[in-house]
C-alpha cells in the first residue's frame, strides 16, 4: 500500500522554487488556463479545465455563497467563479472564512464553503476545521495546493494540508487529476452533509485546477463505504421504549444532532405527548422552545440548576444527538447515576464512548423519536397503569426545582451595569427568530443563560472548540444564510472581539445589518473567574492594562459605533440598544459592564453536575 | 432589585446514591468494577489509497488506543489491502478502535477476531557466529531458516505464533542476539469462516467476473 501522495519528483527543468508563484509564473499558468468557452446549446458553459469542473460541482450542488481568500495557488479556481453566478465573500482572514462557512452551514442546514490559497491560506483554515468537525457542523474548505510535480518539495506556499487537517476532517482529499477533481469535490459536499455532518477538504494542485477537461462532474454522492444507518433495529427500539415506559424519572436530553437530523418537530411531538422533561445539550439550544412548560433548558458545566438536577435524579435518559461532552456530563462517574440510558445516534462509535449506552439505537434521530413514539404508544396500551398520569409527580418535582434555582442575577443600587441585563435587553428588542452568535467566555454563558431560545438554527457558538473570535465571522456567515428580515446579533467579549475584529471591514464592505455587543470587562473574564476560583486569585494576564476604544474603533472601519456605560441606567442602556438594532447596516455596542460579575450557575470541572455552586463562596 | 442566584448549596441538597465507572457504566456501589484490558486481533479491509494507512495509525495515536501491533500488505485483490491490529484494551475500548476504525472512508470492514483465528509473526534475527552448530540446531528445533551464515554473524527467520516467537528469541540469546526485526502479528480467521463481513462479497466480484 502506497504512502504517498501521487508526486512526481521536480523535473531538472522545473522551477522548484519560490519563484514558483511569483506574478509572472502566475500569469502564464493564467494563459495556459482557457479562456472561458461560449456557452454551448444547452446554456451550459462547458468544462475546459479543472477550476472549471470544481465551480461546476459548486453549482450542482446548490452552492450559493464562498468565503475566501485569494491567494496563488487557489488563483486558477477564483479565475473559473469570474464566470459562475456564485457570490463570493472576501473575509479578511480565513480563520473568518472558515467560521463564517461553518455558521451558514448552521443556519441554512447546507454544507458551508470556505477557499483558501496553499500554506498559510490553508493553515490559517485549521481552527475554523477543528471547530467545525467538534460540533458536527456541514462545511467545506477548498484549498489551493502547489502543482502536484512540486509536492513535497518544501516549495514555496507549501504545507501538507491533507496531513495536517487529516484529525480535523469528517474526510480529506488530495485531486489528482483533472478529469476527477470536480468528482472529488461532489463527494467531498455529500459527506460533509450526510450521515453524522462534519467538515470535508479538498486540496487542489495548481496543475490539476489549471489542467484541461472536458469531464462534466457526476452529481455528488458518498462513496460506497460510507452508510449511515436510517431506521434503529425494532427489537432494540422495543427494548427502549419498555425501558422508559417502566421509569419513574425520565428525562430526554436532546443534543446536537437532533437539530442537525431537523428533528425538532419530532421532539416536541414525543415530549408533549408523553410529559417526558426535556434538557439540552449547549448544541442543541433552540432544539426545544425555553419557554415550554416541559423546557429543562441546558445542562453541564453552566447549565441551569434544575436542568442538572434532573438529569443527575432521573432513571431513564432518553439521550439523541450527543456526544456527552465533559462540559455536559461533569464527572461521568456522577452523571445521571441512577438512569438507564438510551442512546440515539447516527454514528456509531458515539455508543458508549463517553458514557455507557444500555439501550444503543442507530440512527436518524427524527427516525428514532418517531419509532420509539410509536413503541411506546403500544407500551402504554398494553400496561394498563401507565395512564396520562404517569410521570405527573416526577413533573411537578422538575417545576419545583425550576422555582428552586431561577436564573437570576443580583442588580443592588449603585452597582455597574450587569451584563445579563445587556442581553436580557437585546432579547426583549427583537423578534423570536434573531439569530445569535458569540465568541468564547463568560459573555458566551450569559448570551446562552438569558436569552430565551424557542427555535432552532438560532444559537450559533462555539461549543465543543470553544474557539475565541468565533462571533463576528460567525454572524458575517450566519447573516448570508438567514432571512433577510431576520436580525443577527453577536455578543462577544473584549477579548474574542479583538482576535477576529478585522472582519468588520467585510461586515462594512458588504454592508452586512449585523449588531455586535462587546460585554466589555477589561479582561479574559472567564479565565480570571477560574484564577478567582481556583488559583487564588492570582490574575495571571487575565486582565487587559489597556483596550482599544471600541465605538472608535468601529466608526475607523466605517460601522456605527457605540458606548454603553457601566454607569449607565436600565433606559439608558436600551436605547442605545434599540438605536444600534434599529442602524441598518454592521454596528458595535461597546458595553462596559461590571468586571467582577461571574458565571453562575458552575458545576466545576470534572464535579457532579447536582452539585453545581451558585456563588463563589461554594466553590 | 433583584436577589440573584438562590437555592439550597451544594450540600444541602437530596443526593442520588448511584455511581459509574470510568467508562460510563453504572456499577453496584458494593462492586466497583473495573473492567480488566485484554488481549485481542482486530481485523480491517480497506481500499488500497494513497494515505490509508497515515489515517489509520494518525487515528491510532491521537486517539490513545494502545496498539501491540500493527501489520499491512495488500490482499489478491488488488483494491485492497489487509490491516491487522493487535490491541490492549478493556472491553470498551476494544470496541471504540472497532468503530472509529469502520469510521473511517477508506475501511470496507472492520471485525474482532475469535481466539481461534489462525495468527502469525515473522522475526529475523541475526546472532553471533562463534557456535555455528548450536546456532543451527535452535534454528531447526523452531523450524526456522538460515538466512545468511557468515564467520562472524549468522542470520535465522522463525515464523509462528506469537509465543513461540518469543520463545525462539529467548533459545538465541544465548548466542548474543546482535539485531532483530519482528513484523507483528497478522491473521485470518479459520476455516471457512470470512475474516470481516464484506470479504465474501468482495472475493465473490473478483473472482466470478
Ligand atoms: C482561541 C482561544 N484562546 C484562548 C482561549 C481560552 N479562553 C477561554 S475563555 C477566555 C476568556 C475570553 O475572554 P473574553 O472574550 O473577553 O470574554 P469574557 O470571558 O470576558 O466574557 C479565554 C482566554 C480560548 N477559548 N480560545
Amino acid at each position: 500500500m502506497s504512502e504517498q501522495q501521487p508526486t512526481h519528483r521536480p523535473d531538472a527543468d522545473e522551477p522548484a522554487t519560490a519563484e514558483a508563484t511569483t506574478a509572472e509564473e502566475m500569469a502564464a499558468d493564467d494563459a495556459s488556463a482557457e479562456a472561458a468557452s461560449p456557452e454551448d446549446d444547452a446554456g451550459a458553459r462547458p468544462v475546459t479545465t479543472g477550476s472549471e469542473s470544481v465551480v461546476r460541482a459548486l453549482e450542482t450542488a446548490g452552492v450559493e455563497h464562498l468565503f475566501g481568500v485569494q491567494g496563488g495557488a487557489i488563483m486558477p479556481v477564483y479565475d473559473a467563479l469570474y464566470d459562475s453566478d456564485l457570490s463570493h465573500v472576501t473575509m479578511a482572514h480565513e480563520q473568518g472564512a472558515a467560521h463564517a462557512a461553518d455558521a451558514y452551514g448552521i443556519v441554512s442546514g447546507d454544507p458551508g464553503v470556505c477557499l483558501a490559497t496553499s500554506g498559510p491560506g490553508a493553515t490559517n483554515l485549521v481552527t475554523g476545521l477543528a471547530d467545525a468537525s467538534l460540533d458536527s457542523d456541514p462545511m467545506i474548505a477548498l484549498t489551493g495546493q502547489v502543482p502536484t510535480a512540486m509536492v513535497g518539495s518544501d516549495a514555496f506556499q507549501e504545507a501538507d494540508t491533507t496531513g495536517i487537517t487529516s484529525p480535523v476532517t469528517k474526510e480529506n482529499y488530495f485531486a489528482s487529476d483533472a478529469d476527477t477533481v470536480g468528482d472529488a469535490v461532489g463527494e467531498a459536499f455529500a459527506l460533509a452533509d450526510e450521515g453524522r455532518q462534519g467538515p470535508t477538504l479538498v486540496d487542489l494542485p495548481k496543475d490539476v485546477t489549471n489542467g484541461a477537461t472536458e469531464q462534466e462532474p457526476a452529481a455528488g454522492s458518498t462513496p460506497e463505504t460510507y452508510d449511515p444507518p436510517e431506521r434503529a433495529e425494532r427489537e432494540a427500539v422495543t427494548a427502549a421504549a419498555d425501558a422508559i415506559a417502566s421509569a419513574e424519572r425520565p428525562v430526554i436530553l436532546a443534543g446536537g444532532g437532533v437539530i442537525k437530523a431537523e428533528a425538532c418537530d419530532e421532539l416536541r411531538q414525543f415530549a408533549t405527548e408523553y410529559g417526558i422533561p426535556v434538557v439540552t445539550t449547549m448544541p442543541a439550544v433552540g432544539a426545544f422552545p425555553e419557554d415550554h412548560d416541559l423546557a429543562m433548558e441546558m445542562a453541564g458545566m453552566h447549565g441551569t440548576g434544575y436542568a442538572n438536577m434532573a438529569i443527575t435524579h432521573c432513571d431513564a435518559m432518553f439521550a439523541v444527538g450527543t456526544r456527552f461532552d465533559d462540559r455536559l456530563t461533569g464527572g461521568v462517574e456522577t452523571f445521571a447515576p441512577e438512569a438507564e440510558i438510551v442512546h440515539a445516534d447516527i454514528d456509531p462509535a458515539e455508543i458508549s464512548k463517553n458514557v455507557h449506552a444500555d439501550y444503543p439505537l442507530l440512527g436518524d434521530a427524527g427516525t428514532v423519536i418517531d419509532q420509539v413514539h410509536d413503541a411506546l404508544a403500544e407500551e402504554r396500551a398494553a400496561d394498563m397503569s401507565a395512564t396520562g398520569e404517569r410521570w405527573t409527580a416526577w413533573r411537578e418535582q422538575c417545576r419545583d426545582w425550576k422555582d428552586e434555582y431561577p436564573m437570576d442575577y443580583a442588580t443592588p443600587a449603585d452597582e455597574p451595569l450587569k451584563p445579563q441585563f445587556v442581553v436580557e435587553a437585546v432579547d426583549a428588542a427583537t423578534a423570536d427568530d434573531t439569530i445569535v452568535t458569540t465568541g468564547v467566555g463568560q459573555h458566551q454563558m450569559w448570551a446562552v443563560q438569558y436569552w430565551t431560545y424557542t427555535q432552532p438554527r438560532t444559537w450559533v457558538s462555539s461549543h465543543g472548540l470553544g474557539t475565541m473570535g468565533y462571533g463576528l465571522p460567525s454572524a458575517i456567515g450566519a447573516r448570508f444564510a438567514a432571512d433577510d428580515d431576520q436580525s443577527v446579533v453577536c455578543f462577544d467579549g473584549d477579548g474574542s472581539f479583538l482576535m477576529t475584529l478585522q472582519e468588520l471591514a467585510v461586515a462594512v464592505r458588504e454592508n452586512l445589518d449585523i449588531t455586535v455587543f462587546v460585554l466589555n470587562n477589561e479582561a479574559v473574564g472567564m479565565v480570571r473567574q477560574w484564577q478567582d476560583g481556583f488559583f487564588e486569585g492570582r490574575r495571571m494576564a487575565s486582565e487587559y492594562p489597556w483596550i482599544p476604544d471600541f465605538e472608535t474603533l468601529a466608526e475607523a472601519f466605517g460601522a456605527r459605533g457605540y458606548t454603553i456605560n457601566a454607569t449607565d441606567d436600565e433606559s439608558e442602556v436600551e436605547d442605545v440598544v434599540s438605536e444600534a438594532l434599529g442602524y441598518d447596516g454592521p454596528s458595535v455596542v461597546d458595553a462596559h459592564i461590571d468586571p467582577t460579575e461571574n458565571v453562575y450557575p458552575m458545576v466545576p470541572s470534572g464535579g457532579a453536575n447536582g452539585e453545581f455552586v451558585l456563588a463563589e463562596d461554594q466553590l | 432589585m433583584t436577589e440573584g442566584l438562590q437555592g439550597p448549596a451544594p450540600d444541602e441538597r437530596p443526593q442520588p446514591s448511584g455511581r459509574r465507572n470510568a467508562q460510563g457504566i453504572r456499577i453496584d456501589p458494593e462492586v466497583a468494577a473495573e473492567p480488566e484490558s485484554r488481549r485481542t486481533v482486530l481485523s480491517a479491509l480497506v481500499e488500497n489509497e494513497p494515505g490509508v494507512l497515515a489515517k489509520i495509525s494518525g487515528l491510532v495515536s491521537r486517539r490513545q488506543f494502545n496498539i501491540e501491533s500493527l501489520t499491512v500488505g495488500t490482499t489478491t485483490n488488488p483494491e485492497t489491502s489487509r490491516v491487522t491490529l493487535v490491541i490492549e484494551e478493556p472491553e470498551p475500548g476494544v470496541r471504540q478502535v472497532e468503530k472509529q476504525l469502520d469510521k473511517v472512508i477508506n475501511v470496507i470492514s472492520v471485525r474482532e477476531l475469535g481466539d481461534d483465528a489462525v495468527r502469525r509473526e515473522l522475526v529475523v534475527l541475526k546472532v553471533h557466529g562463534e557456535e555455528p552448530d548450536k546456532v543451527n540446531a535452535v534454528t531447526e528445533m523452531y523450524d526456522g531458516t538460515t538466512l545468511d551464515a557468515g564467520p562472524r554473524t549468522i542470520t535465522v527467520q522463525i515464523t509462528g505464533d506469537e509465543q513461540k516467537i518469543d520463545d525462539a528469541i529467548d533459545a538465541f540469546r544465548q548466542f548474543g542476539i546482535r539485531e532483530l526485526a519482528r513484523t507483528g502479528q497478522t491473521a485470518l480467521a479459520r476455516g471457512e469462516e470470512w475474516t470481516t463481513h464484506a470479504e465474501e462479497e468482495r472475493y465473490e466480484r473478483v473472482h466470478d467476473t
